[in-house]
């Protein structure tokens, strides 16, 4: 018998986490954005707003983002900020 | 780039522009003594500081260099032998002009004393203070630690010594000031404030819904964020006691905080740092 668990928290997919991020954005900024559009060079999101990305994702993934990963760059697009989830879940 | 090694200031008052200023100054490497008025309020802006540098790390404010040590207390006597203190408390004038003649009695003669006022002028608080010659005003914008340009007031009694070391301090923090001369609001409130009032009147009038007022002044005119948003970044009972200032002090009754900001306040509605003022937001700050 394999010994797989049926109650386990589902596995947080790349779509899951994109999804995820589209719904936030889209439920404060009142638009749905492409995923490799920059939110910051086109006006999409402020500087006070970038912080409440960050803790949007530490908050619902459980995770931390700091030191090198604390960068802007990193939360510019929503597939950067799937690829920074899914890298610092698998860490 | 950073602080000297000798650059020891303390800030007095830990909201939002206090901690901002302390986080400004640690992310530069210089340590910092925050005085708040008891240890509920000491904890608060601890956190509020933390996650401020963090913004300004994100946001790419900071030089590379090892943050600087906070010291939090609720010992105003802390502040004795700092090289500069930074009085941020609420913008009330009897307030702020006892609590600069408590540091002024405190620290040693030549000490800048800086109050951070969005407009009650210099030589008002120069009243309350042994040496009126050690203080002046700066007028930071929030958040400190991202906005560079910084309004300095010198008053007519402030001396050369105390501008060129208030100066100094701010260069070696990466600011860029700017002087001026005393007077109510200075030049950025003086503008800015009356402006903001006239944008909610005009919603209050119904002239215009919050997002057109800000659209408009942004895409015509190149405003950054709109003067509703800045309203709710300044916070609105900051911006409303600010406004019943400046018109006891210019004797122009249009200055009055408008109806629609009165009531806001009233609600709680206080801007970003309640999680609503004219818009709706996030709680991070």
């Amino acid at each position: 018998m394999n010994d797989v668990s049926t109650t386990a928290t589902p596995a947080r997919t790349p779509a899951a986490v994109t999804r995820e991020i589209r719904e936030f954005l889209t439920g404060r900024i009142k638009q749905d954005v492409p995923v490799d559009q920059d939110l910051f060079r086109t006006g999409l999101v402020s500087s006070m707003f970038a912080m409440e990305l960050v803790v949007f994702l530490e908050q619902t993934y459980g995770i931390a983002i700091v030191g090198p990963d604390l960068k802007l760059d990193n939360f510019r697009t929503v597939e950067g900020m799937t690829a920074l989830v899914g890298r610092l879940l698998d860490e | 780039m950073g602080g000297q090694a000798q650059d020891r200031p303390a800030v007095i008052g830990g909201g939002v522009m206090g901690s901002a200023i302390a986080a400004m100054a640690l992310g530069h490497g210089v340590p910092v003594t925050l005085v708040e008025i008891d240890g509920e309020a000491v904890e608060l802006a601890k956190g509020r500081v933390a996650q401020q540098l963090r913004h300004g790390r994100l946001m790419g404010a900071f030089p590379d260099v090892a943050e600087g040590e906070l010291t939090a207390t609720t010992d105003l006597s802390a502040a004795k032998d700092a090289t500069a203190v930074i009085e941020a408390i609420i913008e009330d004038d009897k307030v702020k002009a006892t609590v600069l003649g408590e540091l002024a009695a405190l620290v040693a003669p030549g000490t800048p004393l800086i109050t951070n006022t969005s407009g009650i002028p210099v030589d008002e608080l120069a009243e309350a203070v042994e040496r009126p010659a050690d203080l002046l005003a700066t007028h930071f914008m929030n958040p400190a630690y991202l906005i560079r340009t910084v309004e300095v007031v010198r008053g007519p009694r402030t001396g050369q010594s105390t501008l060129d070391a208030v100066l100094g301090l701010l260069e070696r923090l990466s600011r860029k000031p700017i002087v001026v001369g005393d007077s109510p609001g200075f030049v950025t409130s003086r503008l800015l404030h009356p402006m903001i009032n006239d944008a909610a009147r005009l919603v209050e009038e119904g002239t215009a819904s919050v997002e057109a007022v800000d659209e408009l002044m942004q895409g015509c005119l190149g405003h950054p964020t709109g003067p509703l948003r800045t309203a709710d970044l300044i916070g609105l009972d900051n911006l409303a006691d600010a406004l019943r200032a400046l018109a006891e002090r210019t004797g122009d009754p249009r200055h009055a905080p408008c109806a629609l900001l009165q009531s806001k306040v009233a609600d709680g509605h206080l801007g970003r740092k309640t999680g609503r003022g004219f818009y709706e937001y996030g709680k991070v700050f």
